[in-house]
């Protein structure tokens, strides 16, 4: 049947199996809004800046798994758009922006709103396009679904023409193809389970392919059967649950003095969808030297990039693991009791007396285990990955690659329309200062989004660093704004709560919870805490820091 | 510091130059020479880029091009393989010189395409050493410009660039 091009958009996203969208309208994509409002069967949900819409849709796609859709229209609609798509791009999380251009004839003219979108984001997308003619549009949205959703994920963008919004063309109804990946064939694996074998202490490094391929079950059967300690990067938090005997937390930077220790201690390193940053491989000519080395990653290009591997994978996490797991034998080896008398020692160790710490233990001994956590970048992100235990993949999203601050509020209500559960947002004053226009989309939405801003007054990840590597000197670190955020809150319609000592914690972490709309908890906390244990960018694990003091 | 030429079969797109540069610039990778072309079949442009790096270099970029949608194949073409350049240069020419710049030629074995009282332009494929060669012998007599089409190349034998595996189509 003939349909105009904003019509086939319409139908395209529906045969996705597109239920909810994150956008803002504008000039260029009048017509798509109009058959939006004309179809009426798909959520449109609007937030108050289209960064805030970008990182719903992250937010949405890393909950749900799905491909997560935004929508802005032409010039700064798009350029809004960017920092949102790089950070999907930076964490492999599936999106597909939708911006609208100005018509065939006026481009190329610099017209009113005209950019050049897909210039900007050729580097930070999987794969985009400018559509130009309208009986392309179907299988062009068709492909970009299936590019972001498959392989490495990522974000792809789609620049429409307004010609082709309102051209005609023949829509033909069409079965998505669904994005599977190979199995791999045990010839890839032999290797690999030949030195797993052999390895007396070898440690799992769970990254966010894991979680990208659902591979949870088969990352702790695994862990199970070689009894082996498993660490996790930043992004694969949730893939192996933290209460698991086997789990020894996060790596790297701020990753745990047990897991910097029992990774020193390895002989074999077996690297589940996880890409050796240099936040977790520091130092990447030493972290694994003298060591086996088992990569197994989707992303071919991922391979020997960073640390150079013994033997490599290519492949999807849960199809190699389901091919290697029959391959194994169960084995009991004495370097988990290593790891589990490390963190025991470590735990004990590590009793806090922070009250933004204690705020966070409290949240995951009060929210259920499926509550959504997220997060925006710096302290309170190291907190909340060392200090909330995550139990399930797909209940943790944090920006690690892109470290966008602002991302929070924007993913928060993504993922509360993706999941359905309660969010917990875990920000800062910095953070929560770049994008606090999205809680009036929080509240007119009524999402039960529970926001624990630990207010410092600084941006404490740079004063840290100012700390160690600037000799005290605090350049534009310390915040003077003279923001009551309670009553912020409750200006944009929110319940607004303190904390300013232990004893208001669990009585207000009570009633936020309790509570299923926005929910701001101002924790007034210390403005001069670290995050430990600390390694310095480029540094090995030996050189960790777990004591102010003694740095 | 090593050379490597390299090919890739491409979508014959708009744009898809621009995505192969510019994972070049961003990606910090040295590019010596790269040229574009048609081929047999409408949907395919093909690319020979020729890099300096070492192999660390060659495997990220050939492995970071092949993860770009339009590149569909790509391949390190042998050390041994056919490899031509094509050139065309201006020499300043007077009477006295004119012979002196025909007997270098023909060394060369170049063609004359156009000749003129005061210029001479000479044609010349073939290896780029053999190119840089013939131009370090025209240099005294004064070039007054010069094109070279950068390098393209092809595997002897009946192996082909199609052969290859897509890494899309691996996983």
């Amino acid at each position: 049947m003939k349909k105009i091009g904003a019509e086939i958009l319409i139908e395209c996203l529906k045969e996705q199996g597109v239920s909810t969208v994150f956008g803002y309208p504008g000039g260029t994509v009048l017509d798509i809004y109009d058959a939006l409002y004309r179809d009426g069967t798909i959520n449109h949900v609007i937030t108050s800046h289209e960064q805030g819409a970008a990182h719903a849709a992250d937010g949405y796609a890393r909950v749900t798994g799905r491909t997560g859709v935004v929508i802005a229209t032409s010039g700064p609609g798009a350029t809004n758009l960017v920092t949102g798509i790089a950070t999907a791009f930076m964490d492999s999380v599936p999106v597909v922006a939708i911006t609208g251009n100005v018509g065939i004839t006026m481009l190329g003219r610099d017209s009113f709103q005209e950019i050049d979108i897909s210039g900007i984001t050729m580097p930070i997308t999987k794969h985009n396009y400018i559509v130009k003619d309208v009986n392309t549009l179907a299988d062009v949205i068709r492909e970009a679904f299936l590019i972001a959703n498959s392989g490495r994920k990522g974000p792809v963008l789609i620049d429409i023409l307004k010609n082709v919004q309102v051209g005609e063309a023949e829509y033909e109804p069409a079965i998505p193809a669904a994005a599977h990946s190979k199995p791999v064939p045990a010839s890839a694996l032999e290797s690999a389970a030949a030195a797993l074998k052999k390895a007396e202490r070898p440690l799992i490094l769970v990254g966010g392919g894991a979680i990208a391929s659902d591979a949870s079950r088969e990352v702790v059967a695994l862990a199970e059967k070689l009894d082996a300690p498993v660490a996790s990067t930043l992004m694969g938090l949730g893939a192996c649950p933290a209460s698991h005997p086997l789990f020894v937390g996060m790596i790297g930077m701020h990753g745990t003095a047990t897991a910097a220790k029992l990774c020193m201690e390895s002989d074999c390193i077996l690297a589940l969808g996880t890409r050796f940053s240099d936040r977790v491989a520091l130092n990447r000519d030493k972290f694994a030297a003298g060591k086996t080395v088992i990569q197994i990653d989707i992303d071919d290009a991922e391979i020997d990039k960073n640390v150079p591997v013994t033997y490599s994978v290519l492949g999807d996490v849960k199809q190699a693991l389901t091919t290697l797991l029959p391959m194994l034998q169960q084995k009991r080896r004495s370097f988990s009791k290593t790891a589990a008398d490390y963190r025991a020692a470590e735990q004990k160790k590590n009793r806090t007396d922070e009250l933004g710490h204690k705020v966070l233990i409290e949240a995951a001994k009060l929210a259920p285990k499926d509550t959504i956590v997220v997060t925006d970048v710096g302290q309170h992100q190291m907190w909340t990955a060392q200090y909330y235990p995550i139990e399930r993949p797909r209940t943790f999203c944090t920006s690690g690659g892109l470290g966008t601050m602002g991302y929070g509020l924007g993913a928060a209500i993504g993922a509360a329309f993706g999941s359905g559960k309660h969010v917990i947002l875990v920000t800062g004053d910095g953070c929560f200062n770049m994008n606090l226009n999205e809680l009036s989309t929080a509240v007119t939405e009524n999402l039960p989004i529970t926001i624990l801003l630990m207010n410092n007054r600084a941006l404490g990840m740079v004063r840290q660093w100012q700390k160690l590597f600037y000799n005290n000197r605090f350049s534009q670190t310390d915040i003077r704004k003279k923001t009551d955020y309670v009553k912020f809150a409750e200006s944009f319609g929110a319940k607004g709560y303190a904390i300013e000592k232990e004893a208001d914690i669990a009585p207000v972490l009570k009633k936020a919870l309790a509570t299923p709309s926005p929910v701001l908890v101002d924790c007034r906390i210390s403005n001069d805490e670290n995050v430990l244990p600390m390694i310095r960018p480029g540094a090995t694990y030996d050189t960790i820091i777990t004591d102010w003091e003694e740095k | 510091m090593n050379q490597y030429t390299i090919s890739a079969l491409v979508a014959n797109k708009s744009g898809v130059l621009t995505r192969v540069a510019a994972l070049f610039a961003r990606r910090g990778y040295n590019i010596e020479s790269l040229s574009v072309c048609k081929t047999e079949t409408d949907a395919f442009s093909r690319m020979t880029i020729v890099l300096n790096g070492d192999d660390y270099i060659l495997g990220q970029m050939m492995k970071q091009m092949d993860k770009l949608i339009d590149v569909k194949k790509i391949k390190r073409v042998e050390e041994d393989a056919v490899s031509r350049e094509l050139l065309l240069v201006k020499v300043k020419t007077d009477s006295a010189t004119r012979s002196q710049i025909l007997e270098i030629s023909q060394i060369f074995r170049a063609k004359v395409v156009d000749v003129s009282i005061e210029a001479t332009i000479l044609e010349l494929t073939g290896k780029p050493s053999k190119l840089d060669g013939f131009v370090t012998m025209l240099l005294p007599y004064g070039v007054m410009e010069l094109a070279r089409t950068g390098v393209t190349a092809i595997s002897r034998g009946k192996t082909c660039i199609q052969d290859e595996t897509d890494y899309k189509e691996k996983i």
